[in-house]
């Protein structure tokens, strides 16, 4: 490699790229967000249409994935489930991460009053096991997936503010941030605008690692019946429909199974390469 | 040692009053008045004026707490609304089946996590390795829910070996449940158990130990598995609480009659009493194991008790 080009960010994706796993995963990925941003052009049928002359028929060449008890086609099915999983786990991640960024710097920064309110009040949210906490949020809101994300969101919230909690103590002493204070520089730039960007690397790595773990929790909610509600086409939602027909209808409990597994799987991949490409003393 | 103890005993009592002080004002978080969304949509007025006098809904915030942990401290936990018996003996029908479970599922995923964590440690960057880690990564990624489906549909349906759902007091019943509840927090285990392996090979002692002579097994497991094994234990014990929360899909699959899933049939009956002693139950609990797991660590690690 030519030396000059060798920028921090080259060198990332130089780390990124010998992990062919993670490669894989990250493609894997852009396809589930195209197969979800296409999912009417793709899926075969309706997901909503129901056919009693069709109940639970085996994988065919017209339904690859069989069909329902109501005669829905599950691959049409899992296809906008795709979009349903996707945007849950990136919009309670991300909500989480925003949410805990903001709290975490405030508390770093600041320290003193703020600091120890901010981190109490994390303690006290470690001190739910984290399902647990979310089934608490679900039974004062209502279940329904709008408050799925609120429920991951909360209990995603405390690991992000710690961690950028924690860089922002190591940064707020370091030189450059000691010299933007020197020339003058607003409390808000030096937060946003120095140290910020410097706490993102550690952020970047728990999101990925994250979205697997929501997507996990949003889908066990929705099994549990606190979360999509039927007729939607979610996959945790379609799994609860058909526990009673194991051993009837196997190709019913399979299917949707492998599209969540596959999906958590390749974002943990994923976030496994980032981690290795991003931290410093792995090799 | 004793100061480090009590430092960390008083640490938790602000936690402890804040967690108590949101289970208890858990029913006050409900949007629109809380007796008459216990009391159900065709309750009459008098009905919902008793049910607020029984649950103290009309005194003022602080009473209500301290009467309803005076209530807890006694054991009085209020009546469950749904079967109108006393929350308490609900609970402590349900604790040991949970417990169970529980313990069951740290078993395996100790054993196998430690296993696969400790051959991909030894055999590093080789296949083994490789294989370990795939199966932990695979693990990691599982939903509970489905991998208890599956299991029931091969081993129970098609198989039979097992039976299908429901605990009576066999170890047969415990079988596919606690598998299925440990299965998570073993890959997570494997994945710790090969880094704390890996940290400890590199140090000195270990090139020491293998320049003096010593066999690379007796090296493997006199030397690097024992320290090893000292954050792993850590790690354990803090897995345990995750091991509970769990156990609500857990026992939601195969019909356990525990705490998890009188936990959601309470959410979906709205039964506000179960919830509020559910969560102080599950919270008070998980507090504690991880001032037990602290302890435990500072014992074994002098370096904690002078930070």
């Amino acid at each position: 490699m030519n030396e000059t080009k060798a920028t921090p960010f080259r060198i990332v994706c130089y780390k990124f790229k010998q992990r062919k796993t993670a490669l894989v995963a990250g493609l894997f990925i852009m396809l589930l967000v195209l197969v979800a941003v296409f999912a009417p052009g793709i899926a075969p049928y309706d997901p909503y249409l129901t056919n009693y002359g069709l109940s639970m028929l085996p994988p065919s060449a017209e339904h690859w994935a069989g069909t329902d008890l109501y005669g829905r086609d599950i691959l049409s099915r899992i296809i906008y489930g795709a979009r349903i999983s996707l945007t849950v786990g990136l919009t309670s991640v991300l909500v989480g991460a925003l949410a805990g960024v903001t709290l975490g710097l405030i508390s770093g920064f600041f320290g003193g009053f703020l600091d120890g309110l901010i981190m109490r009040t994390s303690d006290v949210l470690f001190a739910f096991p984290g399902i647990l906490l979310a089934i608490a949020i679900v039974a004062i809101l209502g279940p329904g997936l709008i408050n799925v994300v609120v429920a991951v969101s909360v209990f995603s919230m405390p690991t992000f503010a710690r961690i950028v909690r924690g860089s922002t103590l190591a940064l707020k002493e370091s030189l450059y941030v000691r010299a933007a204070r020197s020339i003058g520089a607003s409390r808000n730039r030096i937060m946003f605008v120095h140290i910020m960007p410097g706490t993102l690397s550690g952020v970047i790595v728990y999101f990925t690692m994250r979205i697997g773990t929501s997507i996990i929790t949003a889908a066990s909610l929705s099994f549990l019946g606190l979360g999509a509600q039927p007729p939607t086409p979610e996959w945790g939602a379609m799994l609860a429909e058909s526990r009673d027909y194991i051993g009837v209808a196997d190709h019913m409990t399979i299917f949707p199974g492998i599209a969540i597994f596959l999906t958590v799987l390749f974002f943990n991949l994923f976030g496994d390469g980032l981690r290795a490409a991003l931290d410093p003393k792995l090799k | 040692m004793l100061k480090y103890f009590f430092k960390r005993c008083v640490a938790i009592v602000p936690v402890l009053v804040v967690v108590s002080i949101l289970a208890c004002g858990f029913v006050r978080l409900l949007p629109g008045d809380p007796a008459r969304m216990m009391a159900g949509q065709d309750a009459d007025t008098a009905t919902i004026e008793m049910l607020r006098a029984q649950l103290g809904l009309d005194r003022s915030l602080p009473v209500q707490y301290f009467t309803y942990m005076g209530n807890v401290l006694r054991g009085d936990l209020g009546k469950s609304l749904k079967t109108k018996r006393p929350v308490f003996q609900e609970i402590s029908l349900r604790y040991f089946p949970t417990m169970v479970l529980a313990v069951a599922g740290m078993t395996w995923s100790v054993l196998f996590g430690v296993f696969f964590g400790a051959v991909a440690a030894i055999y590093n960057g080789k296949w083994q390795d490789y294989a370990a880690m795939l199966i932990s990564v695979s693990g990691i990624s599982m939903p509970q829910f489905w991998l208890g489906l599956l299991a029931i549909q091969l081993f129970a349906v098609y198989l039979g070996w097992f039976p299908v759902a429901g605990f009576t007091g066999k170890w047969s019943e415990l079988a596919l449940p606690s598998f299925t509840l440990g299965a998570t927090v073993a890959a997570v285990m494997a994945r710790f158990t090969l880094s704390a392996f890996l940290d400890v090979l590199s140090e000195e002692y270990i090139s020491t130990a293998r320049a003096k002579g010593v066999p690379e097994r007796r090296v493997m497991w006199k030397h690097a598995f024992r320290n090893a094994l000292i954050p792993v234990v850590t790690m354990a014990g803090l897995q345990f609480g995750f091991l509970l929360g769990g156990s609500v899909v857990v026992e939601t699959v195969f019909a356990w009659p525990g705490l998890g899933r009188f936990m959601i049939e309470a959410v979906a009956v709205r039964d506000y009493p179960v919830l509020q002693a559910l969560l102080l139950l599950y919270s008070f609990h998980f507090v504690f194991i991880n001032l037990l797991v602290d302890m435990v660590y500072a014992m074994i690690n002098p370096e904690i008790r002078f930070e």
